[in-house]
């Protein structure tokens, strides 16, 4: 379960004095669902993501995430948190294994649970493989399984996904896109940010629109598409961001 | 579970450095090719130069001298003499190293030696160059024996004894053992080294493990996880700081062994002729002594390092940071070396300067444990304050995500 309540984030810049990067967010998400954040480049997502993730310590507000609270103890917070974005990278020199397993040890796993989890992860993803193979030596498509299988492997019951897909391949992007849905299905708690609308349309339960900070509009898909009765949903979201 | 982290980051921070071929190359492969090549190869060089110059047969000009034949004629029978004629711009064929040495003889010399009469001969040479120093000491000694020889025949032809101008002798003996006198020679360099390349073993992994990590994208997957930043950071710190001694142990086992092997080696060269500055030895207590002196200060480079370039965006805005700090850091350890800094107590309170000073007493055999005391906490002292830094920059998120 997810329930940001008015998150807000300010930033001190050099040249543009305070910026606030996010203004007032709040939403929820329940397990078994995907809640969508769609917004342009700067209008908020990475840094709303973050601070569900405790990466960032909110300015104002709170989240509540996975029943823990983002700014008392975010910590256990993480614990219970995966989160994947293009901008987590893996540590080149490391195998995939040692890679996976350094992660599992930093969230506390015991040797044979590790081992366990390891396995099931590795043969489920169809990572044997390489899993002996340095990261840096791996593909795109085997990196992006490497980061799921990091994510994975304290068997987190709250998803967060910062543009997963950016400057992937189809293939490699419809490998997170399962994965994706596979979390839903599994009964997480899935939240996940985009500007592809295609995205959206095949994944999400809720979808909130972000511009400046700012949460303009939120609902389902089809609520969306009744409230402001447009189908298409890039129109949508331009109908929303510029009324 | 916090000490577990704190073990399992630093583990992984092994083995991740241990795969990067540079971190390898500064903490392992330089002390271990440096110290040799340095000692031995240098010293080697340096023997073999000094051997070349004594071979040559200087080549030098008598000035004047007509009317002192037999002194002229002396002088071109020396064998390890090459006279030339003379000319009257010598001074610039000296300076330009065509000749070695002059010697200027006086007028009326010979007769002059005869009646008993004072005169100066005047020797010509290029002050610091080595083979002018051979041909004028040649020279001088030339002299010394002529006039200690007219001096014996005029006594002789009074019939005084030669005590009269030779009434005692003076002797000078070393009564400081060996160690101390190489080390008083080479000791000042031993610390330098030591220190200079404890600061470079740790430059390349503080780098790597903070800058390297913001430009690779895997500090972002780091603070994903539920390690507290402490620990990360103190993980971190403990592998450059193993860079950082691993450095240094070998920096001094690699000394000490090139040391044993060069003295031979060169002894060997110099056909037993070694001076002073080769009968350096260190011990093992003063091996051990300095790891511990070297310790804190380990620790205050590493900290500072990993501080300084957590900063960093990049790798090379990490190293345009660090390349000032390594000139700032080495200034006292070159102070050290100067000849006349003492170690005080003032003196022990100031970073780097204080441990190479300790350092370069300690190989000399000199243990002053109130200083070295002194020295080991104010040391202490600065390491924990910059790694305090460290910990504290780790924690704020201007410092981690700086765009």
């Amino acid at each position: 379960m997810i329930e940001a309540h008015h998150l807000v984030k300010r930033f001190r810049d050099k040249k543009r004095g305070t910026v606030c990067a996010v203004n007032g967010v709040s939403f929820s998400c329940r397990p078994g669902e995907i809640y969508g954040l769609l917004g342009a480049n700067g209008a908020g997502k990475t840094t709303t993501l973050r601070m569900l993730a405790t990466i960032l310590a909110p300015s104002e507000g709170t989240a509540i995430v996975a029943g823990y609270d983002v700014v008392k103890d975010p910590q256990i917070v993480r614990s219970r948190v995966g989160f994947l974005s293009t901008a987590t990278a893996l540590y080149g020199r490391l195998s995939a294994q040692e890679m996976v397993e350094y992660f599992g040890r930093l969230h506390g796993l015991d040797e044979s649970t590790l081992r366990r989890r390891i396995d099931e992860i590795f043969s489920r993803l169809e990572m044997n493989d390489f899993r002996d193979r340095r990261c840096d030596k791996l593909s795109t498509g085997m990196k992006q399984k490497v980061s799921i299988a990091r994510t994975l492997v304290h068997d987190p019951s709250v998803m967060i996904f910062d543009e997963p897909t950016v400057g992937l391949d189809v293939m490699a992007a419809r490998t997170i896109v399962g994965f994706i849905r596979e979390c839903r299905n599994n009964g997480k708690t899935v939240v996940f940010s985009t500007h592809v609308m295609s995205e959206v349309e095949k994944l999400c339960d809720h979808i909130g629109i972000i511009h400046d900070g700012k949460l303009l509009a939120e609902g389902s898909l089809p609520d969306l598409r009744s409230r402001y009765g447009i189908q298409d949903l890039e129109n949508l979201f331009v109908k929303v961001v510029e009324p | 579970m916090s000490l577990r982290n704190v073990g399992i980051v630093y583990h992984k921070e092994l083995i991740d450095s241990l795969r990067d071929r540079r971190t390898v190359i500064s903490m392992i492969v330089v002390p271990l090719l440096l110290m040799p090549l340095l000692t031995i190869g240098m010293g080697a060089l340096s023997l073999t130069l000094v051997d070349e110059a004594r071979k040559e047969i200087p080549r030098v000009m008598i000035l004047g001298g007509d009317d002192s034949p037999a002194v002229v004629a002396e002088l071109e029978q020396l064998r390890d003499l090459r006279i030339v004629p003379a000319k009257p711009d010598f001074a610039e064929e000296i300076s330009n190293k065509q000749i070695r040495a002059a010697v200027e003889i006086p007028e009326g010399f010979e007769a002059k030696l005869a009646a008993g009469e004072s005169s100066a001969v005047t020797i010509y040479m290029y002050e610091g160059e080595l083979k002018s120093g051979f041909g004028a000491g040649r020279l001088q000694r030339f002299f010394r024996e002529l006039r200690d020889r007219t001096i014996r025949e005029h006594l002789d032809a009074r019939r005084l004894p030669d005590s009269l101008v030779h009434p005692f002798d003076i002797e000078e003996k070393n009564v400081a053992p060996p160690e101390k006198v190489g080390g008083a020679i080479l000791g000042g360099l031993v610390p330098y080294f030591v220190i200079l390349l404890c600061l470079t073993g740790a430059m390349y992994p503080a780098m790597d493990l903070t800058a390297g990590e913001k430009e690779r994208g895997t500090m972002e997957t780091i603070l994903c996880s539920p390690v507290s930043r402490s620990h990360l950071v103190l993980g971190k710190f403990l592998m450059v700081l193993t860079a950082s001694i691993a450095t240094a142990v070998l920096t001094i086992a690699s000394m000490a062994v090139s040391f044993g092997a060069g003295k031979k080696l060169l002894l060997g060269i110099t056909h037993g002729a070694a001076d002073a500055a080769l009968q350096i030895t260190i011990t093992g207590k003063a091996m051990v002594s300095i790891f511990f002196v070297v310790l804190p200060l380990a620790v205050f480079f590493s900290a500072a390092l990993l501080a300084l370039s957590l900063f960093a965006k990049s790798f090379k805005e990490a190293q345009s940071y660090i390349s000032p700090l390594m000139i700032i850091a080495v200034l006292p350890a070159v102070a050290a070396l100067l000849p006349g800094v003492e170690l005080n107590s003032t003196l022990a309170l100031v970073p780097v300067l204080n441990t190479s000073l300790v350092s370069k007493e300690i190989i000399t055999g000199t243990y002053n444990w109130d200083l070295i005391a002194l020295i080991f906490l104010s040391s202490s002292v600065y390491a924990v304050v910059a790694l305090a830094i460290a910990v504290k920059l780790f924690q704020r998120e201007d410092v981690l995500f700086r765009t």
